[in-house]
């Protein structure tokens, strides 16, 4: 049946290039210019899908992005598989591998239209009403069962190979639609010399323009002063951008497009994206975005062959396909009449005209019975039948609200207009206010909130001469408005419109009336039986509505969640005045009483692809490695996350697991010397005359009195009293700290010191400058230390009598200027050695091998975990959370004591701070020394006790000690300082662990091993 | 995304920007003075208005430096930017835009 519905001529299409494409498996050909839609239309395929929740046969309703039912996947391989395309907005190519969806065997036989066999069972809100037993078979049995069988399309398993990308534009203003109200706004801002965007979802730009055969604009046809006008406007230096939908209009006229740019070609070259989101900031926006035509509402109208008139129209002029070989159309204004006159000069039959209206008046109706066409006022279609085609309909007339007597009609179309909805989508997301226009029967945009206005029919300015003046008005007062800006350099030169430049267009078109609609038409049937669908895509139909109306849902946003209408993928585009209309019929209140759901981005679906961009991969998320990273990748280190950070966890040796590499790492510390990056630490450097005064304020500790050459242990709260972070700081001079922060601290340490010095101490003469990534730190640490560094530096004496544990010196090593920390975070004999970051790899390099004799071994952050926890020292952020003040983590001592004040000194005297039963920092033994307690792990004084048992606390930190050869814990316990010596129990699945708690200093109390 | 104007450099998206809370909130200058509950109101008690609300916000990835600005919590939109130390501007003659 190749081509069977083509016309001869006539159309956008180029017939000199034909196009073979398949669909479910069977090949067709099309036409360049052609839609999938288009293209199976002339091939007489209506089937394309099967409905939501019944499995109903469906096909086309649409010609446009309004489309409801042909939702289609398209393959070009394994990995490149879209679903839950609209059909009407894929563009045929050579090959064009497309496929139905929700259907199994087969879209002709699907076992699942057994569910509209049971759809008496079926109403609103059956999933809550049904699904409710037994308790835990929603989960296991019910969702799943509903999800295989009501799914749309199937999303691809493979990771997408094709290339997105994101891009800002600026303009002055930009034009959203490129029907005939979009492109006079550009010629009119255009001529200003603004800086113009035009878009249009669609592949050509032109909207209405393309299917106006008819109409002449300044003499000329429309579809050749279209042309002209696009080529002034591109002369111009207007960007026209085809294939790209505005779908996100957000504050301060933020515009989000989706470009569509290689999906329509059968060979996408391997350097172009498959899409760009555009995120533009427009001056100006021209919202030109046209009006959807609405369905009827009446029983049976979603069979295939069932189409929206105006869309049927331009299937036949833009596309040449004949929609069937004999019509009924049924209509509720003149839309209905401009395609049945059409059509029957295409050569269509129409086999009759039911008009809602009881006297149609004007020029359509007087033209169609002039061409001998059946026209019938105060008609309805009753009831329509045909399995997988509409084969006839049923039509009565109406008295009194009420249809008669049934007359059958023959047909394989049925083509319906239920009047315009003007395309108010963007206009609402941009938040302005809706007005209810009683004479259209529409939602108009009101007031504005952005620096936008609509023009032509999206505020029902309805017919061609309206939209091109309408439009062109409303782009010179955007030119107008967007010269008023300040910021906007290109308008300068530009020349505000004026009478001269100004323009009229001669227009000779037949413009439609604006009569129309909404709500459901009568049919006589019983209710419970008819499905008159008034939401495709999600399979609602008006006793739906009606239902949810009488079990009580008043407002609209209830009734739509209730019953789903207007929730589908089509965001109710050609179904929500219809279930307003509804709702309003059934609580007798009119239409803007009853109120309107919000409109929210996207307008239509957009691909994950554009909106992850390049942010995938690798590019996910920034990775930060130190200068010494490539080194321990080299040397086999596993690597762990710290925030953004990637640090060595370990370096196992040949065959050894973590476990074993640890012990072995904590042993070569203890006994002799390890290595370690410690570059990931926080630096901040505080310097100037307030420095001291500014730590003071900031710190717990005392630091007036700390000499230069000394470091010393800080403490930061917040103002509330709980632990911040903590580290150590060094004071190189009276005016210079070398402050170090937690790895993950840095930030927020820096932008709470910014925040106090800036807004609350500005008086202060302080400068701080994070320096994080200038220093790389290299700790040594172990009895050797010493030995290890004293060859490599020039300047520094490291005796313990010139350089004590908690003291620095600068001068060099291994070449290198150098801070050089004594300090150890393992309780040793340790040095922390800050170079310059770019001499940090060399430097570790010459530490290391001037410790091979002394067997020095790298060890990482699990090692570093380890022997902090055998010393009792915290990690804040795992001991502390959030809510520990300095004396709950054994930190009193560093709270100085005779400071008037400090950023957090007065919340510690708050009464919650002397409960007994604070949550305080102690050790804990395992009764049996192998168990290894889990890390937040709740802690009971009685495991056996009445549900629910007293939580005492829970386990922060636990570790396998090889130094101590037993497991050791640290855990934060309710008055856990009064409580050591006592047993307490860890339930877990397997039983409670008995546990001693103990003073958290496990090795080393006295601190001998760090006075050497 | 909103466009905010930082008092040094000028409008920038909001994405150069960092929320700081409610503005003219000036830490007490003896905290040791106040009562607890008064401590308590300066901690934790904010206004929470509809309508205009002063607030800080920090240019963090611009100049770094705070300001204060009055923003309507109904509308999202700023009112008004201003330095830190300048006084809330009176805009009761204004329409919040």
């Amino acid at each position: 049946m190749s081509g069977s519905f083509r016309t001869s001529s006539g159309g956008r299409i180029d017939r000199a290039a034909p196009l073979a494409f398949r669909f479910d498996g069977t090949t067709y050909r099309g036409y360049a210019g052609d839609t999938l839609a288009s293209a199976l239309l002339a091939n007489g395929v209506h089937l394309l899908g099967r409905s939501f929740k019944y499995h109903r046969p469906r096909g086309l309703l649409s010609a446009g992005s309004d489309e409801p039912n042909a939702l289609v996947e398209v393959k070009r391989d394994a990995a490149r598989v879209t679903p839950n395309l609209r059909a009407t907005q894929v563009e045929l190519y050579e090959g064009l591998d497309a496929a139905s969806q929700n259907r199994w065997p087969s879209l002709a036989r699907d076992a699942g239209a057994m569910n509209d066999l049971f759809a008496p069972f079926l109403p609103a809100g059956f999933y809550y009403k049904t699904f409710m037993w037994p308790a835990g078979a929603w989960k296991r049995f019910y969702e799943p069962k509903i999800r295989a069988m009501a799914g749309l399309g199937k999303a691809p398993t493979l990771p997408d190979p094709d290339r997105y990308t994101q891009n800002y534009a600026h303009c002055d203003v930009l034009v959203i639609g490129a029907g005939p109200a979009g492109i006079a706004s550009a010629l009119a801002a255009a001529a200003t010399g603004a800086r113009v965007i035009l878009v249009d979802e669609q592949a050509e730009l032109g909207g209405s323009l393309l299917a106006a055969p008819d109409a002449t604009i300044d003499t000329q046809p429309a579809i050749e002063w279209l042309a002209d006008a696009l080529a002034e406007l591109a002369a111009a230096g207007v960007v026209l951008m085809p294939r790209t939908t505005a779908f996100g209009y957000f504050p301060h006229n933020m515009i989000a497009l989706a470009e569509r740019v290689t999906d329509h070609l059968a060979a996408p070259g391997p350097d172009m994206p498959r899409e760009r989101l555009w995120q533009v900031r427009a001056g100006e926006v021209v919202l030109a975005t046209g009006a959807l035509e609405r369905p009827l509402v009446f029983p049976e109208n979603d069979r295939p062959g069932i189409l929206l008139a105006d869309s049927a129209r331009i299937y036949l002029t833009r596309y040449g396909v004949k929609p069937g070989e004999r019509a009924v159309i049924f209509t509720a204004g003149d839309s209905g009449y401009r395609t049945a006159l059409d059509l029957a000069a295409g050569g269509v039959a129409i086999a009759a005209v039911a008009d809602l209206r009881a006297a149609p008046e004007g020029e359509w109706p007087a033209r169609a019975l002039a061409a001998g066409i059946d026209v019938r006022p105060s008609t309805v279609i009753t009831g329509t039948s045909g399995r997988l085609r509409v084969n006839g309909v049923h039509l009565a007339k109406v008295k009194n609200g009420k249809a008669g007597l049934n007359e059958p009609v023959a047909c394989d179309t049925v083509l319906m207009s239920g009047g315009w909805t003007p395309s108010v989508h963007l206009f609402s997301q941009s938040r302005g206010k809706l007005t209810w226009d009683e004479t259209l029967g529409a939602y108009l945009p009101g007031q504005s909130v952005e620096r936008e206005r609509s023009a032509g029919a999206c505020r029902g300015r309805y017919g061609l001469a309206a939209a091109l003046a309408d439009g062109y008005h409303a782009g010179e007062q955007a030119a107008a408005e967007a010269m008023k800006h300040p910021a906007s350099a290109a308008l300068k030169g530009a020349k505000a419109p004026t009478r001269s430049t100004s323009r009229a267009f001669g227009v000779v078109a037949t413009e439609t009336g604006t009569d129309g609609f909404i709500g459901a038409t009568p049919h006589g049937r019983n209710p419970a039986f008819a499905k008159a669908f008034v939401d495709w895509q999600n399979d609602v139909t008006a006793k739906d509505i009606a239902l949810a109306t009488r079990e009580g849902f008043r407002s609209i946003e209830h009734v739509k969640r209730y019953t789903t209408t207007g929730m589908a993928t089509d965001q109710g585009k050609t179904s929500n005045m219809n279930a307003l209309g509804i709702v309003s019929e059934q609580l007798g209140q009119p239409v803007p009483k009853i109120g309107l759901t919000t409109f929210r981005p996207p307008f239509t679906p957009t691909t994950f692809g554009i909106f992850a961009g390049t942010a995938r991969g690798d590019l996910f998320d920034p990775v930060r490695v130190t200068p010494i990273h490539g080194w321990a990748e080299a040397r086999g280190a596993v690597f762990e996350p710290v925030s953004l950070w990637k640090r060595a966890l370990y370096f196992p040796n040949r065959g050894e697991d973590m476990h074993a590499a640890v012990a072995r790492e904590c042993k070569a510390v203890r006994t002799g010397v390890g290595i370690f990056d410690a570059s990931t630490l926080g630096k901040i450097e505080v310097v100037g005359p307030d420095a001291a005064e500014f730590m003071n304020r900031i710190y717990t500790n005392a630091w007036t009195k700390l000499a230069p050459g000394r470091l010393r242990y800080g403490v930061m709260l917040r103002e509330d009293g709980f632990v911040m972070d903590d580290g150590v700081v060094g004071r190189l001079s009276s005016d210079r700290f070398h402050v170090t922060t937690t790895t993950g601290g840095a930030a927020r340490v820096l932008a709470h010191m910014e925040d106090y010095l800036q807004t609350e101490w500005p008086d202060l003469d302080v400068w701080l400058t994070s320096t994080t990534e200038q220093w790389a730190v290299i700790a040594v640490q172990g009895p050797n230390a010493r030995a290890v560094l004293e060859p490599l530096v020039e300047g520094i004496d490291l005796s313990k009598g010139a350089m004590p544990n908690m003291s620095v010196a600068e001068g060099r090593i291994a070449g290198v200027p150098t801070r050089l920390f004594r300090l150890s975070f393992a309780g040793e004999l340790g040095f922390e050695v800050n170079v310059p970051a770019a001499h940090g790899r060399a430097v570790w390099e010459a530490i290391f091998k001037a410790g091979e004799p002394f067997g020095i071994t790298p060890y990482g952050t699990e090692t570093m975990h380890v022997l902090r926890a055998e010393k009792g020292y915290i990690i804040v952020g795992q001991e502390t959370d959030g809510t520990a003040g300095p004396d709950d983590v054994n930190l009193g001592w560093a709270v100085g004591k005779n400071k008037k004040d400090f950023v957090g000194k007065r919340s510690l005297n708050r009464a919650a701070f002397f409960m007994p039963d604070r949550k305080q920092l102690v050790g804990l033994l395992t009764r049996n020394p192998k168990v290894v307690l889990e890390e937040g792990a709740q802690l009971v004084a009685d495991p056996g006790a009445a549900v629910p048992v007293p939580m005492l606390g829970h386990v922060t930190s636990a570790y396998m000690s090889a130094t101590l050869g037993r497991s050791i814990a640290l855990a934060m316990v309710k008055g856990g300082r009064s409580r050591i010596g006592r047993t307490l129990h860890v339930p877990m699945p397997k039983g409670a662990i008995a546990v001693e708690v103990v003073d958290p200093v496990f090795y080393d109390a006295e601190g001998a091993r760090l006075d050497v | 995304m909103l466009i905010i104007t930082c008092p040094w450099c000028g409008e920038r998206p909001e994405i150069e920007f960092v929320y700081g809370g409610e503005a003219h909130i000036a830490r007490p200058t003896d905290p040791s003075a106040l009562s607890d509950q008064e401590w308590a109101d300066f901690l934790y008690n904010r206004t929470n208005p509809k309508g205009t609300h002063a607030e800080r916000w920090r240019h963090t990835h611009g100049c770094g430096r705070f300001f204060n600005a009055v923003r309507d919590t109904v509308s999202d939109f700023f009112v008004a930017t201003y330095k830190p130390g300048e006084p809330r501007p009176d805009l009761s003659q204004d329409d919040a835009k």
